[in-house]
């Protein structure tokens, strides 16, 4: 392993973007950040009511 | 949102993660004029610190990846749709709120003006900070809001009734993603929603009401004038000015729209090498698509940081399991307060008493905060030095908490399953706040059933499986190409599968990238990368006979110009593509002018001179899309019929450019294009699914004769070249779905694990997807799934072992009556009949094939098949503690 490789990543915004993000990487063996500025995860998704096409709770 | 006032002490929603309480900084009274301090005096925890400042931490990162996601356009400044001004012109994410049960109206519709009053006629605008440059700067369009306002005018018709008029005010419908165009033509048929081609351009108060009169004008010229109770804008995303300074802190190049700028060979890789972005502020995309984006940045990441995986990471230790074998059960029972979320209505102390009274129970007590850390420690401590073997968990839901609790009976040395779990708040103190001495009567009969059947509980073995460290592509296009590389970059030995005699897919017939990055160049690039790669191994002119095995081993036959092979593999990635449709109508195949849009590009790779000396080229859009029996979108043809339109004006300006479409869908900042070809004179005339363009072949003449949209009267066009713009259909492999036991949905295409948060792999374990055989796509988005799948498949080659449920499904084989119904019903193939032995036809069980479902259990007629931590004296013993209290 070369010296200065870090095997860590910095995932900016924990929408469902970056929470997909960080858990992939975190599963596959990578240290993760999860840097978000506001107070839990979730981003605009967990605004929404429900998505198409099963009408599940966006949460 | 401001929908309704919120406390400054707040968690922003009940399932929020964490959950904890936050403080609004902006209207707290005590961070703002130095009073109240309330909340630091009411915490049980001691949480509160006023004097919390913002600090600066340093942090050494292999990779970033950027997913700050979007604003909702704000449009205040429409001074035409008075947004500002007048309470019943909401925004599209402000009606969400209206729809949502943990909303301000608790999901019921209501106006926001005073009365309150149930809506019964909603317009939707579409549009509204999109695809517009006259009041806004935002050129492109957004992609979701056609289909997030399909959905909103559904669901509040589910919850208002049928008679609730919704009207969709519309330029283009854009349903272009994976079974869009069915839910908005079920939206237009079933659900009777309206939907109105025009952009209004007045909202005015009715005087003495809240309603709103808008204007527009119609398709035919008329204006009208009607009246609705309320107005949802559907907003545009944009950048926010903050992410857009933060791009230029970190050096990153936006494009014109604002949006990260990426190839479409690298979709994720930011202009700076080792940032990577994915979500919206790639470019404005829906959920699934946002969701690819995320696995492949995360492939991307990874393939650069391969040799220091693990480096950082920690592996917690495992303990040795005790045996308990033959022991009387010793049940410790944990009754949390969470808060005052429970104990605010229940007398956990009173609870814990109780528990403490049953049998076999040798400890209870009640915690302050179950899941909190120090009290996992607390309790893992009692369950050595009381020496228990089963426990009972009294606080909120599985779904959440299951696992961390079970953790905790790994560090205390006992097996996992010897544990049950009882909600008293979701089902219990949240519901009945107004009952709070039922409510503890409820939480002892919850405690008493999951004691009586914890107390049956046995040590379950989960098997373990060593995960075969090869990975197998099916399919040698664009997609399995990336996914290839994707995966021999992190170090793992690829297999890819190609029927043909070369790799490429249908890109081999593709010209220019909506981007225009020479195609051809690229893939020759890709291919010889591939070719000198020692992990990947090309086997081309090959084809799947049989498969065997399941996650983590499988055994594939491969079959060469009957030349056999068994590949062994831990995952499959299906990336078989799709195909042209082949059209069977305007005179195709008739005339050697009327070609496909794939048979343009080619004259355009070849660099056909006679291009140049055309006079009138016409573009036929949706051949064989958006029909009755093949109701989808195909996607990519309106950008590719745009981008070769316009390359054939390049090659003659002169040139008549017609295109014949049904709604224009250049989704994303894929709208310039659309811009660039009406500056460039190419004209757009619109037809319908019931008058269709005619095509004429008279001598050496071709002519179309359509109705103009705008004139409302047929014209006629001489065409020098008429190019097909034909669907993209799925292969509809029914042999490959069976061998890896994955389904096709109507139309042919594979259906994913989910079509929001799973779109890259299937619900079979072990078993991913990317490409045109999910759904038709341009490369860009073929090439993020490919590394989204890669990225999928490596969460499991990375673990090396894996562990399968300890809740499958046994046979006690005496009393099987080899009727074989578990074979037929399972989903999983798990059962089978043994070949020998002393219970030989009699059917057995594969636990690591077992989902653990229960339907072979509940089919079982003999009675011989249990679900392990689910047995019927279990299950029973549980109902029977419920009835003594009955």
């Amino acid at each position: 392993m070369p010296k200065d490789l870090i095997g860590s990543v910095m995932v900016v915004g924990g929408g469902i973007a970056g929470m997909q993000s960080a858990l992939d990487l975190a599963d596959s063996g990578y240290y993760v950040y999860l840097v978000e500025k506001g107070p839990s995860i979730g981003g605009a998704m967990s605004q929404l009511d429900k998505t198409f096409p099963t009408n599940d709770c966006a949460m | 949102m401001g929908l309704a006032k919120r406390k400054s002490a707040y968690v922003e929603y009940a399932q929020a993660v964490p959950l904890k309480y936050a403080i609004d900084p902006d209207s707290c009274i005590y961070l703002k004029k130095g009073k109240c301090g309330a909340c630091k005096k009411f915490c049980e925890a001691d949480a509160i610190d006023f004097d919390q400042k913002e600090e600066k931490h340093t942090l050494q990162v292999g990779s970033v990846i950027l997913a700050p996601g979007f604003k909702p356009f704000d449009p205040s400044r429409f001074d035409n749709y008075q947004y500002a001004n007048l309470p019943n012109v909401v925004t599209s994410m402000e009606f969400e709120r209206i729809l949502s049960a943990s909303g301000p109206t608790m999901g019921h519709v209501s106006r926001r003006s005073k009365d309150k009053a149930e809506p019964k006629k909603i317009a939707w605008f579409q549009c509204v900070g999109s695809r517009d440059l006259n009041k806004c700067d935002n050129f492109y369009c957004s992609s979701v809001c056609c289909m997030y306002a399909i959905k909103e005018a559904v669901i509040a018709k589910e919850h208002i009734g049928e008679d609730l008029d919704c009207s969709v005010f519309y330029m283009d419908m854009r349903t272009h993603g994976k079974e869009f165009e069915r839910f908005y033509e079920n939206a237009k048929t079933k659900h009777g929603i309206n939907f109105i081609r025009s952009r209004v351009h007045t909202v005015n108060p009715v005087p003495e009401t809240d309603d709103l009169e808008i204007r527009y004008v119609t398709e035919n010229g008329e204006i009208v004038s009607e009246i609705y109770n309320m107005i949802v804008l559907s907003v545009g995303l944009e950048t926010s000015p903050e992410i857009v300074s933060l791009a230029q802190k970190l050096d990153v190049d936006l494009t014109e729209g604002n949006f990260c700028k990426t190839s479409s060979f690298d979709p994720v890789l930011t202009s700076k090498e080792g940032i990577y972005v994915c979500g919206a502020f790639q470019g404005p995309k829906d959920i699934p698509q946002a969701v690819v984006d995320a696995s492949a940045a995360a492939a991307a990441a990874g393939e650069k940081l391969a040799a220091a995986r693990n480096s950082l990471t920690k592996t917690p230790e495992k303990l040795v399991e005790k045996n308990i074998f033959g022991e009387r059960p010793r049940i410790g029972v944990f009754v949390c307060k969470c808060g005052i979320n429970i104990a605010g209505v229940v007398d956990v102390p009173g609870v814990a008493e109780y528990a403490a009274s049953l049998p076999y129970v040798d400890f209870a007590t009640d915690n302050l905060y179950s899941c909190s850390q120090d009290t996992q420690e607390v309790i893992s401590q009692i369950i050595k030095e009381k020496n228990l073997n089963r426990v009972v968990v009294a606080a909120c839901t599985p779904k959440t908490h299951e696992p961390l609790f079970q953790e905790t009976l790994i560090n205390a040395g006992l097996n996992k399953y010897l544990f049950e779990m009882c909600n008293i708040r979701n089902q219990n103190s949240w519901v009945h706040k107004n009952n709070p001495d039922l409510a503890t009567e409820k939480a002892k009969d919850l405690v008493r059933m999951a004691v009586s059947k914890v107390a049956l509980m046995e040590p379950l073995k989960e098997a373990e499986l060593e995960v075969n460290q090869t990975a197998l592509i099916v399919g040698g296009g664009v997609a399995g190409m990336a996914a290839a590389q994707s995966l021999s970059a992190q170090g793992y030995e690829t297999h890819i599968v190609e029927q043909n005699s070369q790799l490429g897919g249908q890109a081999l017939s593709l010209f220019k990238t909506a981007k225009g990055e020479d195609i051809q160049e690229r893939l020759s690039t890709l291919n010889s990368e591939i070719n000198s790669d020692d992990k990947i191994t090309v086997h081309l002119n090959t084809k799947l006979t049989e498969v065997e095995g399941f996650v983590g081993n499988f055994k594939t036959k491969l079959s060469s110009n009957g030349d056999d092979q068994v590949l062994e593999h831990g995952v499959a990635i299906l990336a078989t593509g799709a195909a042209a449709l082949e059209p069977k109508e305007y005179h195709y195949g008739k005339d050697s002018r009327i070609i496909t849009s794939l048979e343009l590009d080619k004259k355009l790779i070849e660099g056909d001179p006679t291009l140049k000396s055309l006079n009138s080229a016409v573009f036929i859009q949706c051949v064989g899309s958006r029909e009755p029996d093949r109701q989808y979108c195909s996607r990519v043809c309106c950008t590719h019929s745009i981008d070769n339109a316009l390359e054939l004006k390049k090659r003659n300006p002169e040139m008549s450019v017609y295109i014949l479409y049904r709604d224009i869908r250049t989704y994303g900042e894929r709208e310039i294009l659309y811009r660039k070809a009406r500056e460039a004179g190419v004209i757009f005339i619109r037809y319908t699914l019931e008058n269709k363009p005619e095509v004429l072949i008279d001598g050496n003449n071709i002519t179309v004769k359509i109705t103009d949209h705008v004139l409302g009267r047929p014209i006629e066009i001489g065409a020098d070249l008429l190019s097909l713009a034909s669907a993209v259909i799925p292969n509809k492999d029914e042999a490959l779905a069976q061998f890896f036991k994955v389904p096709l949905n109507d139309d042919g295409f594979f259906v994913e694990k989910h079509a929001k948060l799973g779109p890259s792999e299937f619900a079979t374990d072990g078993v991913f997807l990317c490409g045109l055989a999910h759904y038709p796509k341009p490369i860009d988005e073929s090439i993020a799934q490919g590394k989204a799948a890669a990225s999928r498949a490596i969460t499991l080659l990375s673990r090396q072992i894996i562990f399968t449920s300890g809740t499958v499904a046994a046979t006690t084989q005496a009393d099987c009556s080899s009727c074989g119904v578990c074979i037929s019903i399972c989903p999983y193939n798990a059962p089978s009949f043994l070949e020998e032995g002393p219970f030989a036809g009699k059917a057995q069980i594969n636990s690591v094939l077992c989902k653990g479902c229960g339907l072979c259990v509940a089919s079982c007629r003999s009675g011989a098949i249990r679900l392990k931590g689910f047995d019927n004296d279990q299950i029973f013993s549980q109902i029977f503690s419920m009835n003594e209290a009955v």
